[in-house]
């Protein structure tokens, strides 16, 4: 609990100006010792730029304002410096190097030599008692790519303490994680709240700030709005923070809809996809499901499920190998091989991992709304621009996307308007059965709600749309049936009516007997 | 094209009172398209510097004559050398293929008695070929391309020095023509000036500004951000003016009009309207800006990797014929270094070293850099292991600049 005396951190009248953009403006905060202390906000409110500001990111003199830490104002010109103070962040890119072992990776930059020569022995034991005191059950010398994102979480934390941190900053430190290792973090955290370390954590789920902040302190729009006391005489609500990050009431959370089910239009049979590198290995498992017109269908299941697995191969074999199982397209088999002849027959995925999978960040919108179906505004193989920008921009004024114009680059724009571009391709595609995975990771509350909007959109237009979600409340929220998939099998599967957290949660944890991993 | 009609004034489109479309003041337009603005203003200082040193020798119009006909094999090279950086991948064989090629070439017209407008078609046809095998590997059984024309570099140099053995010279003047000649003064002269070379510079200059003047209004009926009528104009008219003293030297020249330039301009427009206008062109950058991105949008990926290289291997072909002409001769030793010639001149152009950004007239501009470098430090007679030093220096000062203007622009 957070005792009274004078705050560890206070950040004071912080303003941060980039050419043509106030990304914050006279931002106040103060954490006191031994607190976690939770800032929420939607994408683009400035949390992390206020967190770049604070770690030295942006070094002192390139922003205005002060810095007080432990009573001391601080001028940190680079990371090193802020981290010599005991401040550690960790970005939501993990820092770690994957070929190399979680000790070397623990003290990598801060390495256990004498003279440049490296101390194994001590290198490993410092390493096997820093996992220790996280609960991590790994060998030191396991390199870190053999270990689960939510392990390599842990690691960074290991290495963050072996920094001697007194201030931890986790900037969205559960979004890549499935639900059974976000608790594990947060267990974590609360241990090392124990032991005297304070704690800032930026998180879009606010199901966890509830369980875990001691304080949250709202940004939006680059301005402080207040901060809540976690723990005051009566307790905050998750519409409460909502309300306050977007400034005004969201009545619900999910739009109202009722969806018009029509014939079937996808269909798979006996599904079975193997691991694309080890081919003995089974990632799918034997998975049958349909979705008709119309209807909104989701995919739960916990991390390695094999939910984006089933997803991709379907999409024209773009993952796995000695994939087989049958693919009815309006009842008729169908063979679809690759990625083109997919969309040619009317599939479209839009995948989990935007930045990666999904946009071309170096290009503008236009180019990138078009670019799954560029045929259909070419003639002998020539696009024509003009076409290009009127579509493009229609799209954008449909998907109501924040941007001046369609020939923005897309990696200047928010997650959720990210998204949006993202869905406008495929849109364009003009597909049948539309599978969107994840739609919502990494997208603040408002831009959510217009996301749903958008899906049952879709839906209404008589598309069928099969959504997979980590999320629980979002597919109860949006779907009309889900499937839940568990060990690369499905399990179960539930009318909206019958479905509850409970219930689809009993599905994704359902062990089978002789499994191949 | 009624230009009148269309001169947008700066102050009308922008009546929706927002500033996004028109690109606001100069001075951040500039800011803004600093890197292709260095590139051109490096290119004019470094040929003034000489011009001034060398007392006028160097922009003398036979002197220009010389630059381009010098600097051809670059330009054509670096064309398809973009295009390959921009999709992510490297091709160091080049100068083997203008060899093997060019040797090839050499052995039809001499040794096979085929007519040499026929061997320079099958030349170009055999550079496909070569791209076509160096393509298989790159795109079907996904060698990196560094490794598999590292390996074409010595497979097609071996190759060359096994069939063209020692040079096989005495090629048809019509033949060298190609690469040394220049267009028949067919028009006559106005006062010392060749007719046809003022023809096709007037031409040039035409198509210039109705091209520019069509992308503009076809930028501002779409509400797009557009660059300040100002620096628009100043464009145009810095443009028609470099067109026209281009013309003025070339048509002052001996000859007039160099063949060679015509080629290379012909190709230049071609690549760069299929490299800006093309699904084909469209998927290249989409492959070098995010390649599981493209797969997942529907890229052929392969096909596209395998077309690169052939195409690379067409242009080399070309490039072979232009080389083999200007020396009248087929040597196993020709192409000696062009692959670094069009790698640097890319580079130099503002081709982005991981991909995904380039622009061929860039590399074009790059080239010149390089090939102006070359005769002012010839004419001053610098010894050529000191030009070699002050080319390096220079692709990297060059490549430098670009990573710190894109750090400072974050």
């Amino acid at each position: 609990m957070a005792n009274d005396t004078t705050p560890i951190l206070e950040m004071r009248g912080i303003t941060k100006t980039f050419p043509g953009v106030k990304a914050l403006s006279d931002v106040t905060l103060s954490v006191a010792r031994g607190e976690v202390h939770a800032i929420c906000g939607e994408n683009g409110a400035g949390k992390s730029t206020l967190m770049k500001v604070l770690s030295g990111v942006y070094p002192h003199g390139t922003y205005e304002g002060d810095i007080v830490f432990e009573g001391e104002t601080c001028r940190f010109r680079t990371t090193r410096d802020s981290e010599e103070r005991g401040i550690v962040i960790i970005h939501q890119e993990l820092a770690l190097s994957p070929y190399l072992s979680i000790a070397e990776n623990i003290f990598l930059g801060n390495e256990r030599a004498k003279g440049g020569v490296i101390n194994w022995a001590q290198t490993n034991r410092q390493a096997a008692d820093l996992l220790k005191r996280i609960g991590l059950d790994e060998q030191p010398d396991t390199k870190v790519m053999d270990i689960g994102v939510g392990k390599q979480q842990l690691v960074e934390i290991a290495k963050a303490l072996s920094k001697r941190v007194k201030l931890l900053i986790l900037d969205e430190p559960t979004a890549a994680l499935n639900d059974e290792d976000s608790a594990h973090l947060l267990e974590l955290l609360r241990s090392l709240k124990a032991e005297g370390i304070t704690s800032i954590i930026i998180s879009h789920k606010l199901n966890e700030i509830a369980a875990i902040a001691d304080s949250t302190t709202i940004i939006r729009d680059g301005q402080s709005i207040e901060t809540l006391a976690m723990h005051g005489a009566e307790p905050v609500s998750e519409d409460r923070i909502i309300r306050s990050m977007v400034g005004r009431d969201l009545e619900h959370r999910y739009p109202d809809h009722v969806s018009t089910v029509g014939e079937e239009i996808l269909r798979i049979e006996n599904w079975t996809v193997h691991h694309p590198n080890d081919p003995n290995r089974i990632v799918v498992d034997d998975a049958s499901l349909n979705v008709r017109a119309g209807e909104i269908v989701g995919i739960a299941g916990l991390m390695g499920a094999g939910r984006t697995e089933l997803a991709m191969s379907v999409f024209g074999h773009s993952y796995g190998s000695g994939i087989t199982g049958k693919l009815f397209l309006h009842g008729k088999p169908v063979s679809i091989k690759n990625v083109s002849a997919a969309i040619e027959h009317g599939i479209a995925y839009a995948t989990e991992d935007r930045k990666h999978y999904g946009l071309n960040l170096i290009e503008d919108i236009k180019r990138n709304t078009t670019a799954a179906r560029l045929t259909k505004i070419a003639r002998a193989g020539v696009v024509n621009s003009a076409k290009e920008i009127t579509i493009a921009d229609r799209f954008r004024k449909d998907m109501r996307t924040k941007t001046p114009s369609v020939d923005v680059q897309v990696g200047k724009l928010s997650g959720g308007n990210q998204q949006k571009v993202v869905l406008s391709r495929w849109l364009f595609a003009e597909p049948e059965v539309l599978i969107l995975d994840e739609p919502t990771r990494g997208i603040d509350v408002g831009a959510k709600y217009e996301i749903y909007e958008i899906i049952n959109k879709l839906a209404d237009s008589g598309k069928a749309v099969i959504v997979i979600s980590s999320e629980l409340p979002e597919l109860l929220g949006i779907c009309d049936r889900i499937y839940a998939m568990s060990q690369g099998r499905i399990t179960g599967q539930l009318p909206r009516a019958e479905a509850s957290q409970e219930g689809l949660m009993r599905y994704m944890t359902m062990e089978k007997s002789g499994a191949t991993r | 094209m009624s230009a009148s009609t269309t001169l947008p004034a700066p102050a009308s489109s922008p009546g929706s009172g927002k500033k996004t479309t028109e690109g606001g003041s100069l001075a951040a337009y500039l800011g803004g398209n600093l890197k292709q603005y260095a590139m051109i203003a490096a290119l004019v200082v470094i040929t003034l510097w000489f011009q001034f040193d060398t007392d006028g020798l160097m922009l003398l119009p036979n002197n220009v004559v010389s630059l381009i006909q010098q600097n051809a094999y670059v330009f054509i090279l670096t064309i398809g050398m973009v295009m390959i950086i921009v999709a992510g991948h490297i091709d160091l064989s080049v100068g083997s293929v203008v060899a093997f090629v060019g040797g090839i070439c050499g052995l039809m017209i001499m040794q096979w008695d085929i007519s040499w407008p026929l061997a320079v078609v099958l030349s170009v046809i055999l550079g496909g070929v070569v791209g076509a095998w160096q393509g298989f590997w790159v795109a079907y059984v996904g060698i990196p391309a560094f490794i598999v024309t590292l390996g074409g570099m010595l497979l097609f140099r071996g190759l060359a020095i096994n069939y063209v053995g020692t040079t096989v010279g005495g090629l048809p003047s019509d033949f060298n023509a190609l690469a040394n000649g220049a267009l028949p003064n067919s028009l006559g002269f106005i006062g010392n000036l060749d007719t046809v070379t003022v023809v096709i510079g007037a031409l040039a200059a035409l198509g210039l500004l109705v091209s520019q003047f069509r992308t503009r209004r076809e930028l501002i009926r779409n509400d797009l951000r557009t660059e300040p009528f100002a620096a628009f104009v100043g464009k145009l008219v810095v443009g028609v003016a470099a067109i026209g003293y281009l013309t003025w030297l070339l048509a002052n020249s001996a000859g007039g009009m160099p063949i060679v330039l015509i080629i290379v301009g012909v190709l230049v427009l071609l690549y760069s309207f299929i490299m800006n206008n093309t699904i084909f062109g469209r998927h290249i950058y989409a492959m070098g800006g995010n390649l599981p991105a493209a797969m997942l949008s529907g890229v052929k990926t392969k096909r596209v990797n395998f077309l690169l290289f052939v195409n690379m291997g067409l242009l080399a072909g070309v490039a072979a014929v232009i080389t083999t002409a200007r020396a009248g001769s087929a040597v196993a030793a020709a192409g000696q270094n062009y692959e670094l010639d069009a790698i640097a001149a890319a580079f130099i152009g503002g081709t982005a070293v991981n991909g995904g950004v380039g622009k061929i007239t860039g590399a074009i501009i790059g080239a010149l850099i390089m090939g102006v470098l070359n005769m002012g430090l010839s004419i001053t007679n610098v010894r050529p292991e000191w030009q070699m030093v002050i080319k390096g220096l220079v692709l990297i000062a060059a490549v430098a600049f670009d990573i710190l203007n894109k750090r400072r622009g974050k």
